[in-house]
Protein backbone atom coordinates (compact mmCIF):
# COMPACT_ATOMS: atom_id res chain seq x y z
CA UNK A 1 0.00 0.00 0.00
CA UNK A 2 1.40 3.24 -1.02
CA UNK A 3 0.83 6.72 -1.25
CA UNK A 4 -0.48 6.14 -5.21
CA UNK A 5 -2.72 3.47 -4.07
CA UNK A 6 -5.04 6.40 -2.01
CA UNK A 7 -5.90 7.88 -5.16
CA UNK A 8 -6.53 5.03 -7.34
CA UNK A 9 -10.49 4.47 -8.49
CA UNK A 10 -12.30 2.34 -6.07
CA UNK A 11 -13.94 -0.79 -7.73
CA UNK A 12 -16.28 -2.67 -5.77
CA UNK A 13 -14.18 -5.14 -2.77
CA UNK A 14 -13.48 -8.27 -4.13
CA UNK A 15 -14.57 -8.92 -0.65
CA UNK A 16 -17.63 -8.04 -0.53
CA UNK A 17 -18.08 -9.93 -4.09
CA UNK A 18 -17.35 -12.91 -2.16
CA UNK A 19 -19.41 -12.23 0.63
CA UNK A 20 -22.46 -12.24 -1.43
CA UNK A 21 -21.76 -15.18 -3.68
CA UNK A 22 -21.05 -17.09 -0.90
CA UNK A 23 -24.47 -16.14 1.24
CA UNK A 24 -26.28 -17.32 -1.87
CA UNK A 25 -24.12 -20.59 -2.51
CA UNK A 26 -24.15 -21.85 1.18
CA UNK A 27 -28.21 -20.83 1.73
CA UNK A 28 -29.05 -23.19 -1.59
CA UNK A 29 -26.78 -25.87 -0.39
CA UNK A 30 -28.28 -25.38 3.06
CA UNK A 31 -31.57 -25.83 1.96
CA UNK A 32 -31.05 -28.58 -0.54
CA UNK A 33 -29.11 -30.46 2.25
CA UNK A 34 -32.32 -31.87 4.04
CA UNK A 35 -33.94 -33.07 0.93
CA UNK A 36 -34.71 -36.63 0.41
CA UNK A 37 -32.41 -38.39 -2.39
CA UNK A 38 -35.82 -39.08 -4.10
CA UNK A 39 -37.12 -35.49 -4.76
CA UNK A 40 -35.12 -34.89 -8.04
CA UNK A 41 -36.88 -38.15 -9.42
CA UNK A 42 -40.40 -37.70 -8.00
CA UNK A 43 -40.18 -34.67 -9.57
CA UNK A 44 -39.51 -35.43 -13.07
CA UNK A 45 -42.12 -38.28 -12.96
CA UNK A 46 -45.01 -36.16 -11.92
CA UNK A 47 -44.16 -33.44 -14.34
CA UNK A 48 -44.43 -36.36 -16.81
CA UNK A 49 -47.66 -37.43 -15.55
CA UNK A 50 -48.86 -33.63 -15.61
CA UNK A 51 -47.36 -33.15 -19.08
CA UNK A 52 -49.85 -35.98 -20.48
CA UNK A 53 -52.91 -33.93 -19.23
CA UNK A 54 -51.65 -30.18 -19.02
CA UNK A 55 -49.51 -28.72 -21.37
CA UNK A 56 -46.97 -27.31 -19.00
CA UNK A 57 -43.15 -26.63 -19.63
CA UNK A 58 -40.76 -28.18 -17.27
CA UNK A 59 -40.25 -24.88 -15.08
CA UNK A 60 -43.60 -24.52 -14.43
CA UNK A 61 -43.14 -27.21 -11.70
CA UNK A 62 -41.61 -27.21 -8.75
CA UNK A 63 -41.21 -29.59 -6.09
CA UNK A 64 -39.90 -28.51 -2.43
CA UNK A 65 -39.44 -30.22 0.73
CA UNK A 66 -39.78 -28.78 4.30
CA UNK A 67 -38.84 -30.12 7.42
CA UNK A 68 -39.77 -29.17 11.11
CA UNK A 69 -39.47 -30.60 14.28
CA UNK A 70 -42.50 -32.81 14.01
CA UNK A 71 -43.85 -32.82 10.56
CA UNK A 72 -42.52 -32.85 6.90
CA UNK A 73 -44.16 -30.88 4.34
CA UNK A 74 -44.01 -32.20 0.74
CA UNK A 75 -45.39 -28.84 -1.57
CA UNK A 76 -45.66 -29.55 -5.31
CA UNK A 77 -46.62 -26.26 -7.57
CA UNK A 78 -47.35 -26.13 -10.41
CA UNK A 79 -48.19 -22.86 -12.91
CA UNK A 80 -50.92 -23.29 -15.65
CA UNK A 81 -50.31 -21.52 -18.73
CA UNK A 82 -52.46 -18.54 -19.57
CA UNK A 83 -55.38 -19.64 -21.63
CA UNK A 84 -57.23 -22.64 -20.55
CA UNK A 85 -55.31 -25.60 -19.65
CA UNK A 86 -56.24 -27.93 -22.56
CA UNK A 87 -55.73 -31.82 -23.03
CA UNK A 88 -53.01 -32.92 -25.45
CA UNK B 1 -14.40 -35.81 32.19
CA UNK B 2 -12.59 -36.46 29.34
CA UNK B 3 -13.94 -34.15 26.39
CA UNK B 4 -13.12 -35.21 22.28
CA UNK B 5 -11.93 -32.40 20.21
CA UNK B 6 -12.12 -32.83 16.69
CA UNK B 7 -9.79 -30.34 14.62
CA UNK B 8 -11.94 -30.02 10.99
CA UNK B 9 -12.01 -28.06 8.37
CA UNK B 10 -13.36 -30.31 5.08
CA UNK B 11 -11.23 -28.03 3.01
CA UNK B 12 -7.09 -28.96 2.89
CA UNK B 13 -3.78 -26.80 3.54
CA UNK B 14 -6.21 -24.38 6.23
CA UNK B 15 -4.04 -25.25 9.10
CA UNK B 16 -5.74 -28.17 10.85
CA UNK B 17 -2.55 -29.90 11.68
CA UNK B 18 -0.81 -26.74 13.17
CA UNK B 19 -3.60 -25.81 15.14
CA UNK B 20 -4.26 -29.52 16.03
CA UNK B 21 -0.41 -29.45 17.68
CA UNK B 22 -0.71 -26.13 19.20
CA UNK B 23 -4.07 -26.60 20.87
CA UNK B 24 -3.14 -29.88 22.21
CA UNK B 25 0.27 -28.18 23.28
CA UNK B 26 -1.56 -25.46 25.06
CA UNK B 27 -3.95 -27.76 27.00
CA UNK B 28 -1.14 -29.88 27.99
CA UNK B 29 1.16 -26.79 28.59
CA UNK B 30 -1.97 -25.50 31.16
CA UNK B 31 -2.00 -29.06 33.09
CA UNK B 32 -4.49 -31.11 31.49
CA UNK B 33 -2.85 -34.63 30.12
CA UNK B 34 -4.01 -33.81 26.75
CA UNK B 35 -3.36 -36.56 23.56
CA UNK B 36 -3.33 -35.49 19.90
CA UNK B 37 -4.41 -38.61 17.39
CA UNK B 38 -3.72 -38.17 13.79
CA UNK B 39 -6.14 -39.60 11.43
CA UNK B 40 -4.95 -39.10 8.54
CA UNK B 41 -3.97 -42.48 7.40
CA UNK B 42 -1.62 -43.05 4.79
CA UNK B 43 -0.86 -38.91 5.08
CA UNK B 44 0.32 -38.73 8.30
CA UNK B 45 2.12 -35.30 9.07
CA UNK B 46 1.49 -34.54 12.88
CA UNK B 47 4.49 -36.60 13.97
CA UNK B 48 6.46 -33.78 11.70
CA UNK B 49 4.55 -30.95 12.83
CA UNK B 50 5.10 -32.10 16.38
CA UNK B 51 8.87 -33.31 15.89
CA UNK B 52 8.67 -37.10 16.82
CA UNK B 53 8.81 -38.26 13.31
CA UNK B 54 11.88 -40.05 14.56
CA UNK B 55 10.14 -42.08 17.13
CA UNK B 56 7.42 -43.52 15.53
CA UNK B 57 7.03 -47.20 16.44
CA UNK B 58 3.15 -48.28 16.35
CA UNK B 59 0.44 -46.17 15.11
CA UNK B 60 -2.61 -45.70 15.39
CA UNK B 61 -3.92 -48.70 12.78
CA UNK B 62 -1.70 -51.13 15.12
CA UNK B 63 -4.10 -50.46 18.00
CA UNK B 64 -6.90 -50.71 16.20
CA UNK B 65 -5.82 -54.46 15.02
CA UNK B 66 -4.17 -54.94 18.46
CA UNK B 67 -0.85 -55.34 17.20
CA UNK B 68 0.21 -53.04 19.80
CA UNK B 69 -0.78 -51.71 22.76
CA UNK B 70 -2.19 -48.08 23.29
CA UNK B 71 0.36 -47.66 25.86
CA UNK B 72 3.26 -48.68 23.07
CA UNK B 73 1.78 -46.70 20.59
CA UNK B 74 1.47 -43.04 22.17
CA UNK B 75 4.43 -41.06 21.96
CA UNK B 76 5.39 -38.50 25.09
CA UNK B 77 5.90 -35.16 24.02
CA UNK B 78 9.66 -34.07 23.97
CA UNK B 79 8.79 -30.36 25.09
CA UNK B 80 5.82 -31.66 27.59
CA UNK B 81 5.81 -34.86 29.73
CA UNK B 82 1.41 -34.13 29.74
CA UNK B 83 1.01 -34.38 25.91
CA UNK B 84 0.98 -37.73 23.87
CA UNK B 85 0.38 -38.27 20.33
CA UNK B 86 -0.52 -40.79 18.12
CA UNK B 87 0.42 -41.08 15.01
CA UNK B 88 -1.64 -42.40 11.78
CA UNK B 89 -0.12 -45.40 9.85
CA UNK B 90 1.88 -43.91 6.58
CA UNK B 91 1.23 -47.40 4.75
CA UNK B 92 -2.17 -48.11 4.91
CA UNK B 93 -5.42 -46.61 3.47
CA UNK B 94 -8.22 -44.77 5.62
CA UNK B 95 -10.37 -47.84 5.19
CA UNK B 96 -8.11 -49.36 8.24
CA UNK B 97 -10.10 -47.14 10.76
CA UNK B 98 -13.09 -48.93 11.61
CA UNK B 99 -15.73 -46.86 13.29
CA UNK B 100 -16.13 -49.84 16.53
CA UNK B 101 -12.02 -49.91 16.21
CA UNK B 102 -11.58 -45.92 16.69
CA UNK B 103 -14.42 -45.66 19.46
CA UNK B 104 -12.61 -48.11 21.10
CA UNK B 105 -9.31 -46.56 21.50
CA UNK B 106 -10.95 -42.81 22.44
CA UNK B 107 -12.81 -45.33 25.29
CA UNK B 108 -9.72 -46.41 26.31
CA UNK B 109 -7.93 -42.71 26.03
CA UNK B 110 -10.97 -40.94 28.16
CA UNK B 111 -10.34 -43.07 31.11
CA UNK B 112 -6.65 -41.73 31.49
CA UNK B 113 -6.54 -37.91 29.84
CA UNK B 114 -8.77 -35.08 29.93
CA UNK B 115 -8.33 -33.83 26.12
CA UNK B 116 -8.39 -35.77 23.19
CA UNK B 117 -7.53 -33.81 19.94
CA UNK B 118 -8.46 -35.51 16.74
CA UNK B 119 -6.51 -34.13 14.22
CA UNK B 120 -8.74 -35.09 10.82
CA UNK B 121 -7.73 -35.40 7.57
CA UNK B 122 -9.24 -33.14 4.53
CA UNK B 123 -12.25 -34.14 2.80
CA UNK B 124 -15.50 -35.91 4.00
CA UNK B 125 -14.72 -39.57 3.43
CA UNK B 126 -14.27 -42.40 5.88
CA UNK B 127 -10.96 -40.82 8.11
CA UNK B 128 -12.70 -37.38 8.26
CA UNK B 129 -15.77 -38.98 9.18
CA UNK B 130 -14.46 -41.17 12.43
CA UNK B 131 -12.44 -37.87 13.40
CA UNK B 132 -15.69 -36.29 14.32
CA UNK B 133 -17.92 -38.92 14.45
CA UNK B 134 -17.04 -39.06 18.25
CA UNK B 135 -16.36 -35.54 19.03
CA UNK B 136 -17.82 -33.74 21.95
CA UNK B 137 -16.48 -30.23 20.79
CA UNK B 138 -15.57 -28.94 16.73
CA UNK B 139 -12.91 -26.44 16.19
CA UNK B 140 -13.49 -25.77 12.36
CA UNK B 141 -10.87 -24.23 10.77
CA UNK B 142 -11.29 -21.98 8.30
CA UNK B 143 -9.47 -19.62 6.20
CA UNK B 144 -11.32 -16.01 4.81
CA UNK B 145 -11.39 -17.38 1.58
CA UNK B 146 -14.65 -18.79 -0.92
CA UNK B 147 -13.68 -22.21 -1.03
CA UNK B 148 -12.87 -22.55 2.37
CA UNK B 149 -15.95 -21.35 4.23
CA UNK B 150 -18.03 -23.07 1.94
CA UNK B 151 -16.52 -26.14 3.33
CA UNK B 152 -16.86 -25.57 6.71
CA UNK B 153 -20.37 -25.18 5.73
CA UNK B 154 -20.35 -28.53 4.72
CA UNK B 155 -18.47 -29.96 7.79
CA UNK B 156 -21.22 -27.99 10.26
CA UNK B 157 -23.75 -30.07 7.91
CA UNK B 158 -22.40 -33.12 8.79
CA UNK B 159 -21.51 -32.53 12.36
CA UNK B 160 -25.25 -32.10 13.19
CA UNK B 161 -26.80 -34.82 11.24
CA UNK B 162 -23.33 -37.57 10.94
CA UNK B 163 -22.09 -37.71 14.35
CA UNK B 164 -22.62 -40.28 17.29
CA UNK B 165 -24.25 -37.13 19.56
CA UNK B 166 -26.49 -36.56 16.23
CA UNK B 167 -27.38 -40.06 15.77
CA UNK B 168 -27.99 -40.81 19.10
CA UNK B 169 -30.36 -37.54 19.44
CA UNK B 170 -27.92 -36.47 22.73
CA UNK B 171 -26.33 -32.92 23.29
CA UNK B 172 -25.03 -31.15 19.95
CA UNK B 173 -21.23 -30.51 19.17
CA UNK B 174 -20.15 -27.87 20.92
CA UNK B 175 -18.76 -25.79 17.30
CA UNK B 176 -16.15 -23.07 17.50
CA UNK B 177 -14.68 -21.13 14.66
CA UNK B 178 -11.05 -20.38 14.31
CA UNK B 179 -10.47 -18.15 11.47
CA UNK B 180 -6.47 -18.73 10.25
CA UNK B 181 -4.41 -17.04 7.98
CA UNK B 182 -6.20 -13.56 8.53
CA UNK B 183 -4.41 -10.72 7.20
CA UNK B 184 -6.22 -7.63 8.77
CA UNK B 185 -4.15 -4.85 6.56
CA UNK B 186 -6.19 -6.86 3.03
CA UNK B 187 -9.95 -6.49 5.13
CA UNK B 188 -9.13 -3.22 5.14
CA UNK B 189 -8.27 -3.08 1.31
CA UNK B 190 -11.20 -4.82 1.47
CA UNK B 191 -9.60 -7.81 -0.34
CA UNK B 192 -10.37 -10.20 2.01
CA UNK B 193 -13.57 -11.41 4.21
CA UNK B 194 -13.43 -10.02 7.53
CA UNK B 195 -14.20 -11.98 10.83
CA UNK B 196 -17.47 -10.20 10.58
CA UNK B 197 -18.51 -11.94 6.62
CA UNK B 198 -16.98 -15.52 7.85
CA UNK B 199 -19.64 -15.67 11.20
CA UNK B 200 -22.03 -13.57 9.03
CA UNK B 201 -22.45 -16.80 6.50
CA UNK B 202 -21.00 -19.78 9.23
CA UNK B 203 -23.13 -17.98 12.27
CA UNK B 204 -20.59 -19.97 14.72
CA UNK B 205 -18.90 -19.07 18.10
CA UNK B 206 -15.39 -17.62 17.42
CA UNK B 207 -12.83 -19.30 19.19
CA UNK B 208 -9.97 -16.81 17.91
CA UNK B 209 -8.60 -15.32 14.67
CA UNK B 210 -4.83 -16.27 13.67
CA UNK B 211 -2.88 -14.27 11.71
CA UNK B 212 -0.92 -15.16 8.84
CA UNK B 213 2.36 -15.44 10.33
CA UNK B 214 6.42 -16.36 9.40
CA UNK B 215 6.28 -18.42 12.70
CA UNK B 216 3.87 -20.96 11.42
CA UNK B 217 6.31 -21.98 8.28
CA UNK B 218 9.50 -21.84 11.09
CA UNK B 219 7.76 -23.37 13.68
CA UNK B 220 6.94 -26.68 11.29
CA UNK B 221 10.66 -26.22 9.92
CA UNK B 222 11.91 -27.35 13.51
CA UNK B 223 8.99 -29.23 14.46
CA UNK B 224 7.88 -27.32 17.10
CA UNK B 225 4.42 -26.67 17.56
CA UNK B 226 3.75 -22.70 17.02
CA UNK B 227 2.44 -22.16 20.28
CA UNK B 228 5.58 -22.58 22.05
CA UNK B 229 6.79 -19.35 19.99
CA UNK B 230 5.17 -17.28 22.86
CA UNK B 231 6.68 -14.00 21.67
CA UNK B 232 5.05 -14.80 17.77
CA UNK B 233 1.50 -13.20 16.66
CA UNK B 234 0.22 -16.85 15.86
CA UNK B 235 1.61 -18.25 19.12
CA UNK B 236 0.07 -15.75 21.20
CA UNK B 237 -3.26 -15.98 19.20
CA UNK B 238 -2.84 -19.85 20.17
CA UNK B 239 -2.49 -19.69 23.62
CA UNK B 240 -5.88 -17.17 23.96
CA UNK B 241 -7.85 -19.38 21.98
CA UNK B 242 -6.91 -22.62 24.51
CA UNK B 243 -7.37 -19.71 27.20
CA UNK B 244 -10.98 -19.51 26.00
CA UNK B 245 -12.07 -22.60 25.13
CA UNK B 246 -10.86 -23.07 28.56
CA UNK B 247 -13.79 -20.36 29.63
CA UNK B 248 -11.49 -17.58 30.25
CA UNK B 249 -12.72 -14.22 29.23
CA UNK B 250 -9.70 -13.27 26.70
CA UNK B 251 -10.45 -10.25 24.27
CA UNK B 252 -9.63 -11.08 21.23
CA UNK B 253 -6.41 -9.82 19.15
CA UNK B 254 -4.98 -9.65 15.94
CA UNK B 255 -8.03 -8.61 13.98
CA UNK B 256 -7.27 -4.95 13.61
CA UNK B 257 -4.71 -3.84 11.57
CA UNK B 258 -2.32 -3.05 13.32
CA UNK B 259 -0.21 -0.82 11.60
CA UNK B 260 -0.70 2.97 11.45
CA UNK B 261 -2.32 5.11 9.13
CA UNK B 262 1.27 6.52 8.20
CA UNK B 263 2.83 3.54 7.61
CA UNK B 264 0.33 2.02 5.24
CA UNK B 265 0.86 5.20 3.59
CA UNK B 266 4.65 4.85 2.77
CA UNK B 267 4.16 0.85 1.66
CA UNK B 268 5.68 -0.02 5.10
CA UNK B 269 5.55 -3.77 5.77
Amino acid sequence: MSLLDYFKISKVSSASLAKERLQILVAHERSSKNQPSYLPQLQKELLAVIQKYVNVSQDAISVSFEQDDDQETLELNIVLPDHQAKAV
Amino acid sequence: MARVIVVTSGKGGVGKTTTSAAIAMGLAKRGHKTAVIDFDVGLRNLDLIMGCERRVVYDFVNVINEEATLNQALIRDKNCNLLYILPASQTRDKDALTQEGVGRVLEELKKDFKYIVCDSPAGIEKGAHLAMYFADDAFVVTNPEVSSVRDSDRMLGLLSSKSRRAEQSEEPINEYLLLTRYAPERVKLGEMLSVDDVQDILSLHLLGVIPESKSVLNASNSGTPVILDEKSDAGQAYADIVARYLGEDVPHRFIDDKKGFFRNLFGGK
